[in-house]
């Protein structure tokens, strides 16, 4: 090219503008068409869900217990609350305090392999663990189908969550609080406890809250786990089978009656609607955590 | 110190379990992987044998007469959904992360990544009903018709379209699903780059889009690759949406996009009721093998994922 070093750079011509100006433009539609048709498709669930479940919502759905293919669902969402509630208790007390030692002291190699599995552990598939719970807690150890066996293993399936959710937390405390701490003389657990989990409660509270409303929604584990009873829970930890809400939602819909099929769309917005309140009530949380920065 | 090594404790329970887990399904499915050999994989027969017959012996295990078990038809299901899941989730998630980082404002962008971004949180088995309810009856009556003639010259796509339960439903159904993976890393990812970054593109005269395409993305690659390796991970292991949507075909190969299919994890579900009617036991020790692989291909998948992101991660910091 025979250009001096003194002059301007050649302009692109005003046809080459435009041509990259039409090829935006047309990469923008693109871009929001998908997002679009994302969105419209969010809707959709969302509000044929509720729709069909509004519709075929009834009080004495929740004072009654499932019989056959009708009936309540009191039974089974008695089992959905003790189902999730006693793992989310068992998987919280183990998953904190593995989050505490990854960002307190689990700079080595223990912390560095808990970090990476409990990542891996988030994406093995959820049957697999219900496989892996069936044959040990149901079979191996004769618990048969019972809320124990449900429990554990959905306890399984939150441990990852809560572990890195509980850690992103706590490492979000800055890190003068710990020195300050350290500094007036506080030995490690009166650090963490009197200090760091305070500071921290907003965002760890969220994890558990997150993996609760996954825990709710889970299906596969239960089946060869939890079973299913028609009847409300009466206070065995094992050999007793649980029902619960997603069962309902796949087996009832491919029953050839309108009853069961009313229970299936009742037991979707339940689930639905808990699940979306939750992830907002945890949005909520987060924006209102002093520590947050977003 | 004392508190330190009760909290190491609690730490170590990570490792302890996905090690027990793959220790006692190895160890319960070995009598499986041992008679089905190498064979498993590529064999598309999966039967439970003559059941009213007297177990005998073969390979070394007791079996029943017949009892032959392949799962080519679940590796055919299972990579062809998720494939084609991912061909739709792609696009779809790259053009909406675009979109929400560098189209609209960030609050608003905010707000509907948000929303967007609870389609994961919607469950499984919601997914399935939805499907059932509405998508089949609205694929199988007004698109998959007019998908077979237009296309009608392409193998994969003419009739027969079948009764809506099959591949493409279900690739559909994850395709939704895997979706905010997606998203949600890629929005991130471009939303944490330099506003100069930004600046310095649009002063040298590039549009907004070829600064998002040009400039900011092509440094988003690894996150990309990672985001995509976990969805497709997701896509690989999903149950009770498949379950719900597939047809659950038994010993069948997919002909066409319309056919009805099975997946690994689906299968498990639909078939441990019978599998357990086999008095050997070989039936569900093959269950197990199927278990085996799945958790096989987890830990690919997301240990590379994993070290994707982590790379990343290390790189940005």
């Amino acid at each position: 090219m025979s250009q001096a070093p003194g002059d301007p750079p050649p302009r692109p011509s005003s046809a080459w503008i435009r041509y990259r100006r039409i090829k935006s433009a047309i990469g923008w539609f693109l871009a929001g068409t998908a997002l679009v048709a994302l969105s419209v498709a969010m809707v959709q669930i969302l509000l044929y869900v509720f729709l069909q479940g509004f519709h075929s919502l009834a009080p004495k759905l929740f004072v009654e217990n499932t019989v056959g293919v009708g009936g309540g669902l009191k039974n089974a969402i008695l089992g959905t609350a003790l189902l999730s509630g006693s793992a989310v208790i068992l998987s919280a007390l183990i998953g904190v305090a593995a989050g505490l030692y990854l960002s307190e002291f689990g700079e080595g190699r223990l912390g560095t392999l808990t970090r990476f599995l409990s990542d891996v552990l988030v994406g093995v598939p959820s049957i697999v663990l219900g496989f892996v719970g069936y044959v040990t807690l149901t079979v191996w150890l004769r618990w048969r189908f019972s809320l124990a066996a449900g429990a554990i293993t959905l306890a399984v399936l939150m441990l990852p969550y809560i572990v890195r959710s509980t850690e992103l937390a706590l490492r979000r405390v800055a890190s003068g609080i710990r020195e300050s701490a350290y500094a007036l003389g506080c030995r490690d657990h009166q650090v963490v406890f009197k200090v760091l989990l305070k500071a921290a409660a907003p965002g760890i509270g969220t994890g558990i809250l997150l993996a609760l409303a996954i825990s709710a929604g889970e299906t596969a584990p239960l089946l060869y786990t939890a079973g299913w009873s028609n009847y409300s829970w009466s206070g065995h930890l094992i050999h007793e089978p649980v029902a619960y809400l997603t069962y309902v939602i796949w087996s009832f819909i491919g029953e050839p009656f309108h009853s069961a099929h009313a229970l299936a769309y009742v037991a979707a917005f339940l689930i639905t609607f808990m699940i979306l309140l939750i992830n907002l009530l945890a949005r909520f949380l987060i924006a209102s955590s002093p520590h947050s920065n977003r | 110190m004392w508190f330190r090594r009760l909290l190491a404790l609690f730490a170590l329970l990570v490792p302890l379990v996905l090690l027990a887990i793959a220790v006692f399904l190895v160890f319960y499915a070995w009598p499986a992987i041992h008679y089905n050999g190498l064979d498993f994989l590529w064999r598309d027969t999966w039967n439970i044998g003559n059941q009213y017959a007297s177990p005998i012996q073969r390979h070394g295990e007791t079996v029943m007469p017949g009892a032959q078990f392949g799962i080519l038809f679940l590796v055919a299901g299972t990579l062809g959904s998720a494939l084609i899941a991912l061909l739709f989730a792609f696009p779809l998630g790259l053009g909406a992360a675009l979109f929400l980082s560098e189209a609209v404002p960030h609050r608003f962008g905010h707000f509907v990544s948000f929303f967007v971004e609870l389609l994961a949180g919607i469950p499984s088995v919601v997914f399935g009903l939805w499907g059932i309810v509405f998508l089949i009856p609205f694929l199988s009556h007004h698109v998959y018709p007019v998908l077979a003639r237009l296309f009608h010259f392409i193998p994969f796509l003419t009739r027969p379209i079948g009764s809506g339960y099959g591949l493409l439903t279900s690739s559909l159904v994850l395709c939704l699903m895997i979706v905010p993976f997606i998203t949600a890393t890629l929005r991130d990812a471009l939303r944490s780059q330099s506003t100069e970054m930004r600046e310095a593109g649009i002063s040298l005269g590039a549009t907004r889009f070829e600064v998002a395409t040009r400039i900011l993305l092509p440094g988003q690659k690894t996150a990309l690759a990672g985001a995509t390796m976990l969805a497709f991970g997701r896509a690989l292991g999903e149950t009770m949406a498949v379950l719900m949507v597939s047809g659950n075909a038994l010993n069948y190969l997919p002909h066409n996009v319309y056919s009805p299919i099975s997946t690994m994890a689906a299968f498990i579900v639909a078939q441990l009721d019978s599998a357990l009617a086999d008095p050997t036991g070989m039936a569900v020790r093959s269950l197990a093998e199927i278990a085996v692989l799945l958790l096989v291909i987890s830990l690919i998948t997301n240990g590379i994922a994993r070290l994707l992101i982590g790379m990343l991660k290390e790189h940005t910091l």
